[in-house]
């Protein structure tokens, strides 16, 4: 039999049922991977008894024969953003360094509900803010992938980026340390991470999942969303994570679909856009090879192929860096040294001061960046020529969608412009690093869901990424084309163990 | 438009995040650059659009007007920096 850790979400639930290995033994094995593995600084805790803790639940219910949970001896890891009851929450903040919950996010507490065990919480970018995991406060996250010709030679073994923000998640999959992990994105932070590491997942329509408990950073975009190797894994744990709560007043209200039963690659009758926009002068043509080679995997599974137009393309990342700096800068408001989280308190200092020293410390350089450009398109005069003006493009990129799935079913696109690089490669310009969202930021504005998968990897042996954007509530189209390219692609590889 | 190092000082002062002159001074051209770069929407003709305000259509709900929680101050102040009898407590604010 293969390593425990080699299995799926699927292998191991259905494994654990059938009796081939107890649940013990899995989350065994996943702890001791996460402990061997503390060079790609992927966990910020690690909480090897939580999942110990789950596996002995899941090994009693089995033994005395009660009904199993839909995750029963499945252990995941939770990334950081996500508050635990009784376990640090810091969304990789020095301001929340020691914040302890007393209260479980709706949608992490689903997933312990559903008989998961937690492995550890995951690192990420400060507050959700970056696309390649290098505003940690806890340190950079690493990507297990390095770069290696297939020839054999011109490689280099430098750090590479796991993507962002939901990097600690992407390189604890891709490294085997868990089978599946929780992400969170605003404007790519589940699909880029993905296609930097080889892995899938998928962001559902914006109000699928609670955003109750989960570190605020643009409320109009946050969704959460699932992370795993396989097209079927996202699909199982989506089902779980899903679901109407009252507490998050954009929550729907609205069954939550069986998105594994009716997983299907046959996509005939189905229709797929390709957004002429998607592939500007210059596209990096590996990308823009793969771009076609996906395009031929869906026709072999059926579906027709459209040429669309998203006019409003290029105005999407402007966008974004407007209303999520603007929402950042609200939601970030809380952090005021009172109610928790850190405070400084210089000598003689008022309120005010306490404030601002607070805040000075508290966060890092591109949270404050961001903090102040929302300060600044929200201010007194300036407002209705920025925000206002974003909010009305906004409704423009969501009409090009609208227009475009008049003539198709779903979209494929690359999911990020590049292949993961280096750590340090695009540090001293934030605009060069916004762009890596380039992809991934429209189908956010308009609340979509939208998928990354694996299709294959580039000269330098690193995992490229397609994406699949749907209609509004369409997340099964999203999946079957994602498993119709998974089977295609036939994405076998992984990084060779150096940690 | 551009903005200078008073008007960089005067966003981080309603940020409520104290920075050191150097440090305003080098956001200067951050700034600048990543506003310079948004302000390409200027461009575009929104003649007739409304601005978006809910990606999703949904209705704002309303709920039965009774008390859901309370009864939790200990966990309300489980976290805070400094927490006296019973209260968050701050640097005094009235002399």
């Amino acid at each position: 039999m293969s390593e425990l850790t080699d299995l799926t979400v699927a292998e191991i639930r259905d494994g654990f049922r059938a009796g081939d290995f107890s649940a013990r033994e899995v989350a065994e094995a996943f702890n001791k991977n996460v402990a061997a593995a503390k060079a790609l600084n992927a966990f910020i805790v690690e909480t090897p008894e939580k999942a110990l803790e789950a596996a002995g639940a899941a090994d009693r219910a089995k033994a005395a024969g009660e009904a199993l949970k839909p995750l029963s001896g499945v252990p995941i890891g939770m990334k950081d953003l996500f508050c635990t009851e009784g376990v640090q929450t810091t969304a990789a903040s020095h301001m929340l360094e020691g914040f302890t919950p007393t209260y479980e996010s709706t949608v992490s507490g689903k997933l312990w509900a559903a008989g998961a065990g937690m492995l550890g919480k995951l690192n990420l970018d400060q507050f959700a803010m970056g696309s390649s995991n290098e505003t940690s406060y806890f340190g950079n996250v690493i990507s297990p992938w390095r770069r290696a010709r297939k020839d054999g030679g011109g490689g280099d073994n430098a750090a590479l980026a796991p993507g962002g923000s939901s990097g600690g998640s992407s390189s604890a999959i891709a490294a085997r340390l868990c089978p599946a992990a929780t992400g969170t994105d605003t404007g790519g932070s589940i699909r880029q991470p993905a296609a930097f590491t080889g892995i899938s997942g998928i962001k559902p329509t914006y109000g699928r999942c609670s955003r109750w408990g989960i570190v605020a950073f643009a409320s109009s975009l946050d969704q959460a969303g699932p992370m795993a190797r396989t097209v079927r894994d996202n699909a199982i744990l989506l089902e779980t994570m899903a679901g109407f709560d009252p507490k998050d007043s954009t929550s729907l209200d609205l069954a939550v679909p069986q998105w594994e039963a009716h997983l299907s690659s046959d996509l005939k009758g189905k229709k797929v856009g390709i957004p002429r926009e998607y592939r500007p002068d210059g596209l990096n043509a590996e990308i823009a090879a793969l771009w076609d080679r996906g395009i031929e995997w869906l026709k072999d599974a059926g579906a027709e192929v459209v040429d669309v137009s998203l006019p409003h393309t290029k105005y999407a990342l402007p966008t974004y860096y407007i209303i999520a700096p603007a929402e950042a800068s609200s939601n970030l408001a809380r952090y005021d040294g009172v109610r928790y989280g850190q405070r400084n308190l210089p000598d003689g200092a008022g309120l005010q001061d306490m404030y601002a020293a607070t805040r000075a410390l508290g966060f890092g350089p591109e949270v404050k960046r961001r903090i102040m450009i929302g300060t600044y398109v929200l201010s007194a005069g300036f407002y209705d020529a920025y925000y206002t003006q974003a909010q009305k493009v906004r409704a423009l990129i969501a009409r090009d969608f609208e227009q475009a799935f008049e003539k198709c079913d779903l979209l494929l696109t690359p999911t990020a412009p590049s292949a993961s690089f280096a750590l340090g490669e695009k540090q001293a310009d934030p605009l060069a690093m916004y762009l890596n969202d380039v992809f991934t930021v429209p189908a956010s504005l308009a609340g979509l869901p939208a998928m990354a998968v694996p299709g294959g990897l580039d000269a330098q042996g690193l995992p490229l990424g397609l994406q699949i954007i749907g209609k509004a509530l369409d997340e099964q189209t999203v999946l079957n084309a994602g498993l119709a390219i998974e089977e295609r692609a036939g994405f076998t590889a992984r990084p060779d163990k150096w940690w | 438009m551009s903005i200078d190092l008073q008007t960089v000082k005067k966003i981080a002062s309603l940020s409520r995040i104290s920075v050191t002159d150097a440090e305003a001074e080098a956001m200067v051209p951050e700034l600048n650059n990543i506003l310079g770069w948004v302000e390409q929407l200027g461009e575009v003709d929104v003649t007739g659009v409304e601005p978006m305000t809910a990606v999703i259509p949904n209705k704002l709900r309303l709920r039965d007007d009774v008390v859901t929680d309370g009864d939790v101050r200990d966990k309300v102040l489980a976290n805070a920096p400094q927490a006296e009898h019973g209260f968050f407590a701050v640097p005094k604010v009235i002399e």
